[in-house]
């Protein structure tokens, strides 16, 4: 049988999350599919249809999908789901709102946020905050997953899937979007960038916040994180919270500023190839976890770091 | 408008859980536990539409075991009218939840089910939305911001790349975010006054709800340990190692 993967986009760009969850896909040995469901979409279906190891792309290009929402989404996917024997997507705000719908519906207890895949029917996830990792056996016969996407590598270009669009399926109607406030920002994308810098509460306001580290970020061409003190404080928009609960990332270099670590922001970033810690309190538990601890005044490290860069 | 708000009894956030030696899980004897934070939010939420006056009643619910009776006290304590478990002993997941829930929000008549958008224990992020989908109604997850004008609902959903804002009809399935309130605390009247609401138990067979879990844990492991860091003494040494030992930056 074969394995249906669930594109992440926003109509125009294939988010890179895809193409690592492709990996995840294709690790339980069958072949991937991929859906692209979106408005005007074609972009997306082409750069979906180069990714290695994809066998055919569907596209469901109907203004009902543009904006990716649950019921309309999980109501396409259930009428392809008898042809699949596994549903994957990843663990993004629309594949955590659509796929446990597509689950409840089927009957299946899906598994959240795999981060290996042992075999077709045994994945690792990670509980309580990642301290803890379980290994599960998904007993169901369908499989249903969304993938934590920095754990796994991207799949590479140089395929050339077949792309076959399909026909949108009756709107059930249940909600409407009235409204999007979507930051557009030159920085990358916290779930793709190779660096990031990432601020706590010690910057004390949003424009301390931003005039020490965007200058940073802007010379490491790194993106902006957070952790949730920072975040509910207003110094920082709330999607670039870091964390538990926001995104979980695992850049090459990830530098916390002013952080101290609370096991819920740790769980969002530790596996990070390598982080730097720079904080007052040299008893901060970020230290725990960090490759090089500096202790020292944010205030007066962070300009002389970004001179030194 | 009745508001179903479902709570989970779990390890307190802010404990950091032992992994047991043989991994057959983690260590909770002796742990302090509490209500899920989220559900907390969710609960919060349910109390202060009451208190505006577009909710009339809240039921709490909880699938747990015996113990999570003191976790819908606490939400009794907080200002729900009354409380359902449904008892359970043993791994309760999201789908058998969801499907408890349903059973629920049919004989109750629920207009609104209010959640966390995760249990801190599981990590799942699915019981909402998996309610939704049995009830067949529609889903506003990681809610940030919640409105009632009659029975249309519009909710402010925290997404990955921003807020969005939706519309919709009850009954609907709501799941709450970080920052959508700040739970109170129970006064010490309250707390007393909690003893004496209503509080039933229900068997998941009452409810017609199989609960047997469907994912088999076989072991649970620590994560990956990192090897231990360096301090540095200066900006200049840690740009150098930055440079010369991880090769991170140029």
């Amino acid at each position: 049988m074969t394995t249906l993967l669930l594109a992440e986009h926003d109509n125009a760009r294939l988010d890179a999350q895809t193409a690592h969850a492709l990996t995840a896909a294709a690790a339980l040995g069958q072949p991937v599919h991929v859906l692209v469901a979106g408005g005007n979409c074609a972009p997306v279906a082409a750069a979906a249809a180069r990714l290695a190891g994809v066998e055919r792309v569907l596209v469901a290009d109907d203004p009902r999908y543009a904006d990716r929402a649950a019921e309309p989404l999980a109501a396409l996917i259930i009428e392809l789901a008898s042809g699949y024997d596994a549903i994957v997507a990843a663990a993004t705000s629309t594949g955590k709102d659509v796929l446990p719908r597509i689950a409840a519906l089927l009957d299946v207890m899906q598994v959240s946020d795999i981060v290996a895949v042992e075999s077709a029917d045994t994945f690792r996830r990670p509980v309580y905050a990642g301290n803890a990792v379980e290994l599960v056996h998904a007993t169901d016969a369908r499989k249903i997953i969304t993938v934590r996407a920095s754990a796994f590598a991207a799949a590479p270009e140089g395929g050339q899937a077949e792309i076959a669009p399909i026909a949108a399926a009756a709107d059930p109607g249940l909600a409407r979007v009235v409204e999007e406030r979507t930051v557009k920002s030159d920085r990358p994308e916290l779930t793709a960038a190779r660096v990031i810098v990432s601020g706590g509460r010690a910057f004390a306001s949003k424009e301390q916040f931003d005039a020490l580290l965007i200058p940073l970020a802007e010379k490491l061409n790194a993106a902006i994180g957070a952790s949730r003190a920072a975040v509910d404080a207003g110094y920082a928009a709330n999607e670039l919270q870091v964390g538990q609960t926001g995104k979980v990332v695992a850049p090459e270099l990830y530098i916390a500023c002013g952080i101290s670590g609370a096991i819920q922001h740790l769980a969002g970033m530790k596996d990070s190839k390598v982080i730097v810690a720079i904080n007052s309190d040299a008893g901060a538990p970020i230290f725990a976890v960090a490759d090089y601890g500096l202790v020292g005044d944010i205030f007066e490290l962070l300009p002389e770091l970004t001179r030194a860069l | 408008m009745k508001v179903l708000v479902a709570v989970k009894r779990v390890v307190d956030a802010n404990l950091r859980v032992r992994v047991k030696r043989d991994g057959s899980g983690v260590e909770l004897d002796n742990v302090k536990m509490a209500m899920n934070p989220f559900d907390e939010i969710a609960l919060e939420e349910a109390i202060r539409l009451k208190e505006k006056g577009a909710a009339t009643e809240i039921v709490a619910v909880s699938v747990g075991p015996a113990k999570a009776e003191d976790t819908l006290r606490q939400a009794l304590a907080m200002g729900a009218d009354r409380a359902i478990l449904v008892q359970h002993d043993g791994r309760a997941e999201p789908l058998g939840v969801a499907k408890a829930l349903k059973a629920l929000a049919a004989s109750e008549a629920a207009d609104l089910v209010l959640l966390g958008k995760q249990a801190i224990d599981d990590d799942s992020n699915q019981t909402g939305q998996m309610l939704a989908a049995l009830m067949g109604r529609g889903q506003a997850t990681f809610a940030s911001k919640v409105e009632v004008t009659g029975t249309t609902l519009r909710v402010t959903r925290e997404m990955d790349g921003g807020l969005r804002v939706v519309e919709l009809e009850l009954p609907a399935v709501v799941t709450v975010d970080l920052r959508l309130n700040t739970p109170r605390y129970a006064s010490l009247p309250a707390i007393m006054k909690s003893r004496s609401k209503p509080l039933a138990k229900v068997q998941p067979a009452d409810l017609g709800v199989d609960l047997t879990p469907r994912l088999e844990v076989l072991r649970t492991e620590e994560p990956p340990e990192r090897k231990p860091g360096v301090m540095v003494a200066s900006v200049a040494e840690l740009v150098d190692k930055l440079r010369t030992e991880a090769k991170v930056i140029r």
